[in-house]
């Protein structure tokens, strides 16, 4: 009995007092107000005082101030958009990639598979500054289109929204490709062939069979890299410039030089709000795909 | 269908031309003579060894080891509890929660981890420094490596452990005798997950180190926000080579081990 206890407890307390009890701590200090101290905040919330104290001083000053300015506004919008056209280039560039994979030769497939997981394990960070060097002014890809003529004077890519672009779909497409392989590798592929039989043209038989049965690894593969880009702070602030707004980048600053701790807080819990509605799809995905598996 | 169409030939090669030619280009480039980056000046080991003298590397790279292989050790093992508690578990106060606890680390952006347990350590008072960034990472990735060694424990077959039971093992004999060797595949790509995610964290690292313990990402990212460098290049190479052959050699190993499984299943067969 007691080893049961200690086997539940030790996993459990460890992430109460290290997840949850943090958690709880950005939301209060979300509440609260800057002060030029350090810590610098106020605290809103003194257990001696009580919640009825606790409620009467309550006060969304912080989150008052985020609807006022519109540069948390902006920056919580061009997140949505920037992660949403990512998602989707990642999803061009993905299911080709998967689909070949699947209908690739079965002797050659755990070699595909590795080249798809071997750039996961590498740095991310790495990952991520090897496109420095490629798009700079002066980088790989202007010195070779000027070689080749295609271009008189540089390309602006690298402190652009397109550097953010290219940079997530780079470093998260094995998290697009492999939950669609893994659909698409299961497909009965006499699906398709019953639907060339019945008239359709390869085209219209992939359009009509393939794409609906490998909806769920879309899904999944689409939250997968949707969500962590929402988030995002080494893409935006390696590749991006000054005028890409992301709130990871956002909340980065707050905190480490403006120290507006409160402030910083009140940009984490909306930015989580925002995520409860793609997270809740996705666990809802996962719980259909488990189901139908079974 | 043993031959690839020409369309699907095409975005293969396109698609991981796109995956590898980034690392490649920066391969070559930490062997460039020259210290302009874009401008090939000969062949040169150079910005190796400047890099082997470099002291705030390699003491960064010193507490990065340190940092992962602490965090990944009590993670795998706190993963491991978890993972058992949740598939074998039964009904506890609170499981929900737990369960919840499990998932949300997994989706949860690192700003908002890393924010909220630098605000936990400075309200309690914890200096910042390689325990903190150990607590740090053994929180995320203890959730990574209850996932990987959950998704094991769900498909082996559970009269396994009764079997073991019925035979007079204690529980705990039980799980060190049946249950873990069966696991162990799991628990050790558990283990890599969370050493990788340690070796790899910026963001969370950054709250929750201290002056006293800077991180080879911290240092690196520090390093390039000014731009590209050929020690970072050359410090890059050796990461993407560190990489390269652990991956090959784990994929080696348990293309041998599921052969020898098929080759003793197919013994056991014939009797």
């Amino acid at each position: 009995m007691m080893r049961r206890f200690l086997l539940i407890a030790t996993p459990y307390f460890w992430l109460l007092a290290l997840f949850l009890v943090p958690f709880a701590i950005v939301f209060k200090i979300s509440l609260s107000d800057a002060a030029i101290a350090r810590p610098p905040y106020m605290p809103q919330f003194d257990w001696a005082e009580g919640i009825r104290a606790f409620i009467s001083q309550l006060d969304f000053e912080n989150f008052v101030f985020l609807t006022e300015d519109d540069l948390y506004w902006k920056a919580y919008l061009s997140s949505l958009k920037i992660a949403l056209i990512s998602t989707v280039l990642t999803l061009l560039v993905g299911f080709p990639m998967a689909y070949g994979m699947a209908r690739a030769p079965t002797e050659w497939r755990p070699t595909l598979m590795m080249l798809i997981i071997l750039p996961f394990w590498t740095s991310f960070l790495i990952r991520v500054y090897a496109w420095m060097g490629i798009l700079s002014n002066e980088g790989y890809l202007n010195s070779v289109l000027m070689w080749l003529g295609v271009i008189n004077e540089p390309l602006v890519i690298l402190n652009t929204n397109i550097a953010v672009y290219i940079g997530i779909v780079y470093t998260y497409l094995p998290f697009m490709i492999l939950p669609i392989y893994s659909t698409l590798e299961r497909l009965d592929g006499s699906l398709n062939e019953a639907a060339e039989d019945l008239g359709c043209s390869r085209f219209s038989a992939f359009w009509l069979v393939t794409v609906p049965l490998s909806r769920p690894g879309i899904a999944a593969g689409s939250f997968l890299v949707f969500i962590p880009a929402l988030g995002e702070f080494v893409i935006p602030s390696l590749l991006g410039g000054s005028g890409t707004l992301m709130i990871g980048k956002v909340l980065w600053e707050e905190f480490f030089s403006n120290r507006d701790w409160p402030v910083a807080s009140a940009v984490a819990i909306i930015l989580l709000l925002i995520l409860v509605i793609p997270i809740v799809l996705f666990q809802r995905n996962q719980q259909k795909q488990q189901e139908a598996e079974q | 269908m043993n031959r690839m169409s020409r369309f699907n030939a095409v975005s293969l090669t396109l698609g991981f031309a796109f995956l590898y030619i980034p690392m490649i280009i920066l391969i070559i480039y930490s062997f460039n003579e020259s210290r302009l980056v874009t401008v090939w000046g000969g062949f040169s080991t150079k910005w190796y060894g400047e890099l082997f003298q470099n002291e705030a590397f390699l003491n960064a790279a010193w507490v990065t080891i340190k940092v992962a292989v602490m965090s990944s050790t009590i993670a795998t093992v706190l993963g491991t509890m978890a993972a058992y508690v949740l598939v074998r578990g039964g009904r506890f106060m609170g499981r929900t929660l737990f369960s919840g606890m499990i998932y949300a680390p997994l989706v949860m952006p690192e700003v908002i981890t890393g924010l909220s347990l630098l605000l936990l350590f400075i309200g309690i008072g914890l200096d910042r420094g390689v325990m903190t960034i150990v607590l740090a990472h053994t929180t995320f990735s203890m959730c990574y490596v209850s996932v990987v060694v959950s998704s094991r424990l769900v498909t082996f077959d559970k009269s396994l452990e009764e079997a073991a039971l019925d035979l007079g093992c204690s529980p705990a004999e039980s799980f060190r005798l049946v249950t873990l060797p069966i696991i162990a595949p799991a628990v050790i790509s558990g283990w890599l997950l969370a050493f990788t995610l340690s070796l790899d964290d910026l963001v969370i690292a950054s709250f929750t180190s201290g002056p006293s313990a800077t991180t080879l990402p911290i240092r690196i990212f520090s390093a390039v926000r000014l731009g590209v460098t050929p020690e970072i290049n050359a410090l890059s190479t050796i990461m993407i080579s560190i990489v390269t052959v652990g991956v090959i050699t784990a994929s080696l190993v348990t293309k041998r081990q599921m052969a020898r499984q098929k080759a003793e299943e197919r013994a056991a067969e014939r009797g």
